[in-house]
């Protein structure tokens, strides 16, 4: 007769009960998955999570925490903590990338008003003018500018 | 008297473990005697001994930084039973691909605006609208590759 123990209870060494709350999440042909998340969490917390939680939760819960489990075992000093500081990180650069492309071109933008002055109102204050172009050229430092 | 010094001096691990604090409690270094709380979350999410396994692997040098980011993982499992990182990591990596999608956008309207400086002006000698602000994606995500390596992993989860 084929054994038909869950994941769990194969790794525990123990009989699988009818309404063994992990044979759902941790099937027999994944063994890796309950074992990750054993060594981690711990089966009595795993099985005491899932206890807490509606049903229909479950299965997206034992997911999220083999995923957790499996960053550990990468990388066992900052875990899944290590990808949402990268995350922070790259998303800060993209945004800092975008104000820089907002700021060229409302410099542009200014120059291009500039010039339009200055063709057809020839007469005004060449001073004026430079001033002006002084302020756009304080933009001209992009590496520096947000800082 | 004596049980009062231990006492005093127990760190929060072995306050909570009900155990006397030896001078080299492993834990002591991590959780002083008033971080009954930081100590409370990784017991509860971990437990004391996969925890005490975990920093075990890792380099004396190097376990600060592992307690600290097993309490702040404990600390997001309990706000979020369910999906605990995992859930974090999905959001930001949406945020990620529709900011990138804003900077496609940019890159696009700022070369369009090189190409063409006439259309930095509209007839009345006012900016027009390539040069407005860039409006931040209202989270649709159009046509757009989703190329990252943590999204990948983790798109089947029904929150992306």
């Amino acid at each position: 007769m084929a054994s038909t123990r869950c994941a769990a209870c194969k790794y525990l060494r123990r009989r699988c009960p009818s309404d063994c709350i992990f044979s759902l999440y941790f099937p027999s042909n994944n063994p890796q998955r309950f074992a990750y998340v054993h060594k981690i969490f711990g089966a009595s917390n795993v099985g005491k999570m899932l206890q807490d939680l509606p049903v229909h939760r479950r299965a997206d819960a034992a997911d999220s925490l083999y995923y957790e489990a499996h960053c550990r075992i990468k990388d066992p000093v900052y875990g899944c903590v290590g990808i949402i500081n990268i995350l922070h990180q790259e998303i800060h650069n993209v945004q800092c990338q975008i104000a820089k492309i907002q700021a060229e071109i409302a410099f542009l933008g200014t120059h291009a008003q500039s010039d339009q002055q200055l063709q057809i109102a020839p007469n005004l204050d060449p001073n004026f003018l430079a001033e002006q172009k002084g302020l756009s050229n304080s933009f001209d430092d992009s590496s520096t500018w947000f800082f | 008297m004596k049980n009062q010094e231990s006492r005093s001096s127990s760190c929060a691990a072995c306050k909570a473990l009900k155990r006397r604090c030896t001078p080299n409690c492993q834990f002591a270094p991590y959780f002083r005697s008033d971080e009954t709380k930081k100590f409370a979350k990784v017991h509860k999410v971990f437990g004391a001994s996969n925890f005490s396994k975990i920093l075990n692997e890792v380099a004396e040098e190097q376990r600060e930084d592992a307690v600290n980011s097993l309490v702040y993982e404990a600390e997001v499992r309990l706000r979020d039973p369910i999906y605990g990182c995992i859930g974090a990591i999905a959001s930001l990596e949406k945020k990620m691909v529709e900011l990138e999608h804003d900077l496609m956008l940019a890159r696009a309207r700022l070369a369009f605006c090189v190409n063409q400086p006439s259309s930095f002006l509209n007839e009345h000698g006012n900016m027009a609208p390539c040069v407005q602000d860039i409006p931040v994606s209202s989270g649709m995500v159009e046509a757009f590759n989703q190329n990252s390596f943590y999204f990948d992993q983790f798109s089947h989860l029904p929150f992306l």
